[in-house]
């Protein structure tokens, strides 16, 4: 059996290259895939402890996240959409209209 | 005597129409609201006399209670060894506060009436009236409380519409200022009134007034000590300090000569009649205390003896009728301290009731000669108006007679009765005050009544006799008063004549005091000692040739106007004319030692305190802080999301890293304690907080045996091998299933 450190340490460089898909990548799609990378990871993480543990209660969060996931998915794509017609751009570096 | 009387009603009948005409009295007219306010006081009058009638027809300690809702008014529990705190909304009515609840209802129907004329002409009638049944409502719930707490409410209460009614015209400075230093000089004796109150309360645990008289009360204030003193004398004593602001007394009778300022009814009614009479009503009711040391009666008959005589003084001086009629009434009221410090408290009371009617009488007489002359106050600017106000002359003249102690008029009997009591007051239990402390007394109170004679007639002559001193187009404006100011006035004038044959005294025939068979055997003991009758023939002889004397020195100084003698004898004493006509300086006493050194603080604090720290350091401070934070800080919002999500992370991080638990993620530190070759293993890094959980230890010691596995951190190892030894602690989180470990290396010897 595949100990659940192993496990964690994939997840973690999941969240890694999520983390700084989020921080350094400008266009916001690339942004978006990169949360969605971040996710599984979590989700990830759940389900090795779950297997660990044999509780099956992780499965069913993890499809909670799932769900998250999709939902989140479909609200942020539509934004991009949106700042798209309206900035003809999806460059963060550009959208910064909330600075002081 | 447990009846269903609805006494509540007493006093909620002029609340309710306090309240009808504070807050719709504009939208009635004025008719309506004068009939309100007559009709809820008379009302309380007609259930007071019911109220009366039946206790006369019952024995002597009969009462009627009631309660304004079930249950307690305020409650707490027991702490800090002082009993549990039950205090109800309760009233009581006995023969004593059915005495206060007659005058107060009777003598405020009339007041009220004469103001619908006299007040006729202003313009906030609603406001005033809606205060006088506010007043009158509170005064029925100071003299009907069944405890100190309900009788402290009524008591705040009249001190509240007294400020409000002094100050009625309040547009001018003066009057508002009058009615500022009445509420605050009433602070001072209101704050003694508290202090005795929570004394009295720490002794016996009870405020109720029928709890307070039983004897196992009455011993626990006489042996529980405070500080040297009894409970009884501190608490008996703050109580009179509270009883000398309400009543006027010396020190703090200062307010009342200012509280002049009102419209003239008030100073009838509050000023005169009711209010002032709290002090010494209390200490009717609480007289089973104030026994207890006889040193407290004497401070009271003292005070009231000095206050008698000093406003006396003043009072012959004073030009302004109003202001001769406010010392007349401190210097009555110190009569009545008499009265009650020298256990005569039926005197005392009875004082108190007679006083009512001629004292109201004559603040009325002096708002009906006002209202002729169009507001002029000053006695040496009037003068022969006997034959343009036939009605409130001869009223004016009952009244005076009556104060003054002529037979057959009220005062005389009551005055009488004070002094006979202050005459045979038995000094016998204090030895620490002279023997002849009574006759001492007895006399001050004679040199009062004799310049209470004059000052009065000295009044009568100048307003009514003589020829007139002012401008003639005042004389031709005079005219006799509307008859609903005349008819309280003949009424009073009635009262003031008749009212002395219910206190006749024992001289006359054993059972003709019939106010002293009313209110003695059921609330007061009996007094001890009564003099013989000669002795009291011989005591009403002097008063009336003393009283006479002072009417004569008035006639003759006073009855052509101000004669050249009274101007002689005036220039011969000039320092001391000035020393009583400025009334001994004491406002300015007062004004230099306490009123401005309290505003010099006032002004510190505010300037200092308030407007520099608070104001302009905390405030205006931390709103520069903050503005300057913020300008510097909103170069870091950049817009940029990416910037904030670091952050964020950041943030979370740092979060995590300060609350987590590191023990299963950086390896199993520990320490070794070593002896020859046994060692003590002690891992660190336990869990804590609120993610603790319990870790699995295995210590591996590196000679053979088998690994030791526990829950607890150390572990003692004896090693049978020598040399050097590698010690490995390997530590298991089993809800997570992680695992750490560390070694080093030992040496065995």
């Amino acid at each position: 059996m595949i100990p659940v450190d192993h496990y964690l340490l994939v997840a973690g460089l999941l969240f890694a290259i999520g983390v700084v898909g989020v921080l350094l990548r400008r266009n916001a799609l690339i942004v978006l895939m990169s949360i969605e990378l971040m996710l599984n990871a979590a989700n990830l993480t759940l389900l090795a402890f779950g297997r660990a543990r044999g509780d099956s209660n992780f499965q069913a969060l993890a499809f909670l996240v799932v769900a998250v996931a999709a939902a989140e998915a479909a609200v942020g794509l539509a934004i991009v959409v949106g700042i798209f017609r309206n900035r003809h751009t999806t460059n963060l570096d550009e959208l910064t209209l909330m600075k002081h | 005597m447990e009846t269903d009387f609805p006494l509540y009603l007493i006093p909620l009948l002029p609340l309710a129409g306090a309240a009808i005409n504070l807050l719709v009295g504009k939208r009635i007219s004025r008719g309506g609201v004068a009939a309100i306010a007559c009709t809820s006081v008379a009302m309380a009058a007609v259930l007071g006399w019911k109220a009366a009638w039946l206790l006369f027809q019952s024995e002597p300690s009969a009462i009627l209670t009631a309660r304004f809702f079930d249950g307690d008014w305020i409650h707490a529990t027991e702490s800090h060894g002082i009993g549990s705190l039950h205090i109800q909304a309760g009233l009581l009515l006995d023969r004593l506060s059915a005495v206060m609840v007659l005058v107060i209802t009777t003598v405020g129907f009339l007041i009220h009436l004469y103001s619908t004329a006299y007040m006729e002409e202003d313009k906030n009638f609603n406001r005033y009236f809606g205060y006088l049944n506010l007043f009158t409502g509170a005064m029925l719930i100071l003299v009907l409380g069944d405890s100190l707490p309900v009788t402290f409410v009524g008591w705040e209460g009249v001190g509240l519409c007294s400020y409000l009614l002094i100050g009625f015209w309040f547009d001018k400075e003066a009057n508002a200022y009058a009615g500022r230093k009445a509420f605050i000089v009433n602070r001072v004796g209101d704050f003694g009134f508290l202090l005795g109150m929570f004394l009295i309360f720490s002794a016996t645990s009870t405020l109720s007034y029928r709890d307070l008289a039983s004897q196992q009360s009455v011993v626990a204030l006489h042996h529980v000590w405070f500080a040297k003193a009894s409970i009884a004398t501190v608490a008996g004593l703050l109580l009179f300090v509270g009883a000398t602001g309400k009543s006027a007394q010396l020190p703090l009778y200062v307010w009342l000569p200012d509280a002049m300022a009102g419209p003239t009814p008030v100073s009838a009614l509050i000023h005169a009649a009711t209010m002032v009479t709290a002090g010494v009503y209390m200490i009717a009711r609480l007289h089973f205390l104030f026994e207890i040391d006889p040193f407290v009666l004497a401070v009271i008959a003292s005070v009231g003896a000095l206050t008698a005589l000093f406003a006396a003084t003043i009072g012959i001086t004073q030009k302004p009728i109003k202001k001769i009629l406010a010392y007349s009434t401190v210097s009555q009221l110190g009569f009545m301290f008499i009265g009650v410090g020298t256990k005569a408290y039926d005197a005392g009371v009875f004082h108190l009731v007679t006083h009512a009617f001629f004292k109201a009488g004559l603040f009325l007489g002096a708002g009906s000669i006002m209202h002729a002359l169009s507001g002029e106050e000053d006695v040496t600017k009037m003068g022969g108006l006997r034959a343009k106000m036939p009605i409130t002359r001869w009223t004016f003249l009952v009244y005076c007679l009556a104060i003054a102690g002529i037979f057959p008029f009220a005062g005389f009997f009551s005055k009488d009765a004070i002094l006979a009591g202050a005459w045979s007051f038995d000094v016998a239990e204090m030895p620490e005050w002279p023997h002849w402390l009574g006759h001492a007394i007895y006399f001050v109170g004679l040199s009062a009544a004799f310049m209470t004679a004059f000052y009065m007639f000295r009044a009568y002559f100048l307003v009514f006799h003589g020829e007139f001193r002012g401008d003639h187009h005042t004389w031709d404006h005079a005219h006799e008063s509307p008859p609903a100011m005349t008819l309280p006035l003949v009424v009073l004038a009635i009262g003031s004549a008749a009212l002395g044959f219910l206190g006749m005294p024992e001289a006359f025939h054993k059972d003709w005091n019939l106010f002293e068979q009313w209110l003695v055997p059921a609330n007061f003991a009996p007094m001890v000692g009564e003099e013989h009758a000669s002795t009291e023939w011989a005591l009403m002889a002097v008063a009336t040739v003393v009283a006479g004397a002072g009417i004569f020195l008035a006639y003759r100084l006073y009855y052509r106007g101000i004669s050249p003698t009274a101007v002689a004898i005036k220039d011969a004493l000039p320092r001391l004319y000035k020393v009583v006509f400025n009334k001994y300086w004491v406002d300015e006493i007062y004004d230099s030692s306490v009123v401005r050194p309290l505003r010099s603080l006032a002004f510190v604090l505010w300037k200092g305190v308030d407007a520099l720290f608070i104001d302009l350091i905390l405030v205006r401070g931390s709103a520069f802080v903050v503005d300057l934070v913020g300008r510097g800080v909103r170069y870091l919002q950049s817009g940029d999301v990416q910037r904030y999500m670091a952050a964020v992370l950041l943030g979370t991080a740092a979060i995590i890293a300060v609350s987590a638990n590191w023990v299963a993620c950086t390896g199993a530190p520990f320490d070794v304690e070593q002896h020859g070759a046994d060692v003590t293993v002690r891992a660190h890094g336990m869990p804590s907080g609120p993610a603790a959980r319990p870790l699995e230890f295995s210590f591996d010691f590196g000679d053979g045996t088998p690994p030791v596995k526990q829950s607890t951190p150390t572990v003692r190892h004896h090693y049978d091998v020598h040399g050097r030894r590698r010690l490995t602690v390997n530590v298991l989180d089993p809800r997570w299933d992680i695992r750490s470990s560390d070694s080093r290396t030992v040496v065995i010897p």
